[in-house]
């Protein structure tokens, strides 16, 4: 358990500095972690594989998008855990469960197992972005999809470099409000 | 959509990201209610008449280090709740400190007055105004302090939402000190202490659904 915790953490404080290579792998390890505490947690109240990817990947994006919460001074466990647990919380509260009917958890459990049986998640991200405003879609389309640097997706889609920055982030947390909203069964 | 997908979406060309983000929001929002909140006072009720004597600026002093002091440890706290996990971590009772602080100043202060003032010490002059003014100069402060704790993503949202309504209690009693001339500790420990709590309950009653993210 303790290695998951210093591998994972090595690769955050990377990814943190703007590491591509290293946030794709933490973000890969940590979506396997992911999805075996939540097909844990789902299948006691029969739930699907599919619903727990739902879960995993709001979980996924929820990070990305908070991940400047994170206190390198802490462990990173806990701070993986909080968000995922109360992502957990959020989706059961919308499907109106409640949570003393799933089974209580400590930290460490979100690092215990891993699952890399990939299902897919019950939306299509592609069609969510076409209900993102212009610049938004047009800016995470560049940078995000495409690969472009900040300075040509600024040119592709006519705004400045940091209208770029900016409209990829709100982007991202306007999709993740999307997936959250199409998930509510 | 495969997860996969969505990993490799997020992990093209990732931002840096700043580390000290969460602490400096949460300073400049305290800044931001800290002038609004003079500023009201300043503008909507003035500076109390006799600023400039001496026993004016004791009074002043000791109302300043009450409000100081609930606004620094709630602070404290504030910035471990904005993270996931901060609730954890942050056993909160030292902010009772001032408040008991206060409460035992004001004890002893009765203590040493005949009991044919104590009435007077306690409800004083202007006990409505203070009622009233605290909790409506705190509300701008409280909406920003909101505002700010938005930006992280706090996981106890009842908790986040008392320590942002205590943050903005005690500001907003920090500027009310100027203006108010009931100078006895037990007016201080029970009017000024009291709006704070109210703040803080209001602040825990609207925090799951202001802070949800």
């Amino acid at each position: 358990m303790m290695t998951h915790e210093i591998e994972l953490k090595a690769l955050m404080l990377a990814s943190l500095n703007g590491d591509a290579a290293s946030y794709r792998m933490f973000l890969g390890r940590l979506s396997g972690r992911l999805r075996a505490y939540y097909k844990g947690k789902l299948t006691g109240i029969g739930r699907g594989a599919s619903e727990a990817e739902d879960l995993v990947q709001e979980a996924v994006l929820a990070i990305h998008i908070k991940r400047h919460t994170y206190n390198p001074a802490e462990p990173l466990t806990p701070w993986v855990h909080a968000i995922a647990r109360y992502k957990l919380i959020d989706f059961l509260r919308r499907t109106r469960t409640s949570i003393s009917d799933v089974p209580i958890d400590e930290a460490d459990m979100i690092m215990a197992r891993d699952d890399n049986v990939d299902a897919e998640s019950t939306y299509d991200v592609k069609r969510l972005m076409e209900r993102l405003p212009k610049n938004m879609r047009c800016a995470i389309e560049a940078v995000k999809l495409d690969g472009r640097s900040i300075a040509e997706a600024a040119e592709k889609c006519g705004i400045s470099e940091s209208g770029v920055k900016v409209n990829v982030h709100r982007g991202l947390k306007t999709l993740a409000a999307l997936i959250a909203r199409e998930t509510r069964t | 959509m495969k997860t996969d997908d969505l990993v490799a979406l997020l992990s093209t060309n990732p931002e840096p990201v700043d580390r000290s983000s969460v602490v400096r929001t949460l300073f400049v929002a305290l800044a931001a209610g800290t002038i609004v909140a003079v500023g009201v006072v300043l503008v909507g009720l003035g500076v109390r008449s006799d600023f400039m004597t001496a026993r004016a600026f004791i009074f002043l002093a000791v109302k300043l280090c009450f409000a100081v002091g609930v606004v620094g440890l709630a602070l404290v706290y504030l910035t471990r709740l904005a993270r996931p996990g901060g609730e954890r971590a942050a056993p909160s009772f030292v902010v009772t400190m001032p408040f008991l602080a206060i409460v035992l100043l004001a004890a002893i202060s009765l203590g040493f007055a005949p009991s044919s003032h104590w009435s007077k010490m306690i409800v004083g002059d202007e006990w409505l105004e203070c009622v009233l003014s605290v909790p409506i100069i705190a509300i701008v402060p409280f909406a920003i302090a909101i505002w700010a704790v938005r930006r992280a993503a706090p996981t106890d949202l009842s908790r986040t939402g008392a320590f942002a309504g205590l943050v903005a209690g005690g500001v907003s009693a920090m500027a009310y000190a100027l203006h108010c001339t009931d100078d006895s500790l037990p007016f201080v420990a029970v009017w000024y202490g009291g709006t704070i709590v109210l703040c803080t309950l209001a602040g825990a009653a609207l925090g799951p659904r202001l802070l949800r993210w």
